[in-house]
């Protein structure tokens, strides 16, 4: 009888569990990865070189189509290096709108990851829950941006407006009756703050659902304890961030450690790990979506209470009031050359980072002193994280793979940019 | 801890001012004892390795549009492109720009001591290549992956220096300065052969917005 040894098998890159265009070489001996081979690229887009021939205010729509499940993040790295760059400070009203909308994002991202996560390796069920409460979060998202997902809401010297004092409602259609509309604007009366505090109060609950469906589910920690372990210095070593590196047991959050905004005047703890393996990190997510509750409701009450600017008054980088540009000659050639040639940076390298949900995304940036950046580069957290695919799989069977993946919180718009 | 750092490898670093992290140039040879030194030390730790970049200093401080003599003229309306144009790969541009054209720039990250160090490294060669740091740090592979396959410097005693995020059988090195940014080739489905046929780009590369430098 011929013998059988290894094996080389494709996976991806159209597979449901490749969360996108993963495609992986695997060497198999039997249902055992020997190797794994991610080849990325597929969603390549060269968003750092269009940067480079663009101003700068332009490519901050790019920024969200890079992680495109934790959009406000990426802008926020972005502006957050413009204006590292320009020295410039923001008005605080900004920086609370933008530590509350950080947060929406976080649990934004780890609703998928947990959904996407559950989905791959066999809880149908919670991913439909899960995508119920992102809707909410994605209504917030368009109250103030006018789009679901690609917000580009985020400026360099702050916000672009400030909240709404209405939120948006449901309107009569030929597929919704009185009675239907009058049931999906229970929560839509007040204002936007308003329907972010009547979130806040139910979502803790949506989490013990999602707790109840998994947490102590018997397949749930089959598939999962044990499962893709990483010791800290290890994880450390190969560059993970984020709960990644916190799974791992490693107290390590940028919004504690250097912390940008006002997070360090709010109250939020870090959970973390202790044996790294994907139950830990699964562990770890669904405790900071508890956290960025707490953080939320805290940028709610102090926006409550105080109103001001959303964004710094210098004509060279903020766009005029619209009333003003209509009857000022002035205002009308600061809107004309923002707009059109936009501003330019001195010459400098800067380096700006945020605490990403998925871990550390950073903006490098050089100036040569124009209009448009000389050199952008993108710090995407998930591009460490899948370059350790083969040393996390190595030894476990193919099913786990995809546990791998799923915990990895993969992303490939921002992995291969 | 800039104290310790340069305490430690002083004949190696060149600190350089005015920058927003602690920001070191090193010699290209010496890059794998430096970056040893601020891995191990025990007073430095640099643990995590969080960025490797690539630059391509070609176009640096190049504007495509200056308006000095704009009074007198009047502007001109078609810009021609400095950086992005339909040029071909020229290793025949010889000056002091093409010479030392790449730089490398390494983000490092000591977790025990909450510091953040940049260390840069210039090529100067006319085949760009640099010692890899793979041996140091693990993660060091797929970044030096990158640079390789968007600015093809070529990093010694990488075990696996293979393209990273262009197609198969792609052929130049996308991020330079010198590659047109719509590309060089374009890709469709021909009918008649019933396949996916590469040709050449056929849409003209155009500058949407000059690139313009201004003092303050």
């Amino acid at each position: 009888m011929k013998e059988y040894q290894n094996f080389t098998m494709n996976f991806g890159p159209q597979h449901p569990a490749a969360h996108g265009v993963l495609r992986l070489i695997l060497q198999m001996e039997g249902e055992v990865i020997k190797n794994a081979d991610p080849h990325i690229g597929l969603l390549h887009r060269a968003t750092e070189k269009l940067a480079e021939s663009k101003p700068y205010n332009q490519t901050i729509g790019y920024m969200d189509r890079l992680d495109y499940v934790s959009m406000m993040c990426n802008e926020h790295a972005y502006v957050l290096a413009i204006e590292k760059a320009l020295e410039i400070d923001i008005p605080l009203r900004a920086k609370y709108i933008r530590v509350l909308f950080d947060e929406i994002t976080r649990i934004l991202n780890h609703l998928l990851w947990l959904g996407a996560h559950a989905l791959d390796i066999g809880a149908m069920s919670v991913f439909l829950y899960a995508f119920r409460e992102r809707e909410d979060l994605m209504d917030c998202y368009e109250a103030v941006s006018g789009t679901r997902m690609h917000a580009t809401y985020y400026r360099p010297g702050g916000v672009i407006r400030d909240l709404p004092s209405q939120m948006p409602k449901y309107e009569k259609s030929s597929l919704k009756d009185n009675n239907e509309i009058k049931n999906s604007n229970y929560n839509r009366e007040g204002s936007l703050l308003d329907f972010i505090d009547s979130f806040i109060e139910r979502f803790p609950e949506c989490v013990d659902e999602y707790e109840n469906l998994l947490t102590d589910n018997r397949i749930w920690k089959q598939r999962t304890v044990g499962i893709g372990v990483v010791e800290p210095d290890r994880a450390v070593e190969l560059g993970f961030t984020g709960p990644m590196l916190r799974g791992s047991g490693v107290n390590w959050d940028l919004r504690k450690m250097n912390p940008y905004e006002v997070y360090d005047d709010l109250k939020f703890d870090i959970p973390i790990g202790t044996k790294g393996d994907c139950y830990d990190r699964y562990l770890v997510r669904i405790e900071e979506m508890r956290q960025s509750i707490k953080l939320i409701k805290q940028c709610v009450n102090w926006l409550r209470e105080n109103s001001g600017p959303v964004m710094i008054d210098d004509a060279k980088y903020a766009p005029p009031d619209r009333e003003k540009m209509k009857s000022e000659m002035e205002s009308l050639i600061h809107h004309f050359k923002i707009f059109s040639e936009g501003y330019c940076i001195p010459k400098s390298e800067v380096y700006a980072s945020v605490e990403a949900p998925k871990g550390e995304f950073g903006v490098f940036l050089i100036s040569d002193g124009a209009n448009k950046p000389y050199r952008l580069k993108i710090r995407a957290p998930g591009f460490p994280h899948l370059a350790s695919l083969n040393e996390m799989s190595k030894g476990h069977m193919l099913s786990d793979v995809v546990a791998i993946i799923g915990t990895q919180d993969i992303v490939f718009g921002e992995i291969d940019r | 801890m800039e104290q310790k750092i340069l305490q430690h490898l002083s004949d190696y670093l060149v600190k350089e001012d005015n920058q927003d992290i602690f920001t070191c140039t090193v010699e290209s040879k010496n890059i794998i004892h430096v970056m040893s030194t601020l891995k191990y030390n025990k007073d430095l730790l640099f643990k995590q390795l969080t960025d490797i970049c690539a630059v391509d200093y070609m176009q640096y401080g190049q504007a495509e549009w200056t308006t000095t003599d704009a009074t007198s003229t009047g502007y001109s309306r078609g810009v021609k492109s400095q950086s992005h144009g339909r040029i071909k790969f020229s290793n025949d541009i010889e000056d002091e720009r093409m010479t030392n054209r790449f730089c490398i720039v390494y983000h490092l990250l000591s977790i025990s001591n909450n510091f953040r160090i940049r260390i840069k490294t210039h090529i100067k060669s006319d085949i760009p290549s640099i010692p890899s740091i793979t041996s140091i740090w693990d993660a060091a592979d797929w970044y030096e992956r990158e640079a390789y396959d968007l600015f093809g410097i070529s990093f010694d005693g990488h075990p696996d220096l293979r393209r990273i995020l262009t197609d198969y059988g792609f052929i130049g090195h996308p991020f330079r300065k010198d590659f047109p940014l719509i590309g060089n080739t374009q890709v469709r489905y021909d009918p008649e052969s019933k396949k996916i046929i590469y040709e050449p780009v056929d849409i003209e590369p155009r500058v949407l917005v000059p690139k313009v430098i201004r003092e303050k």
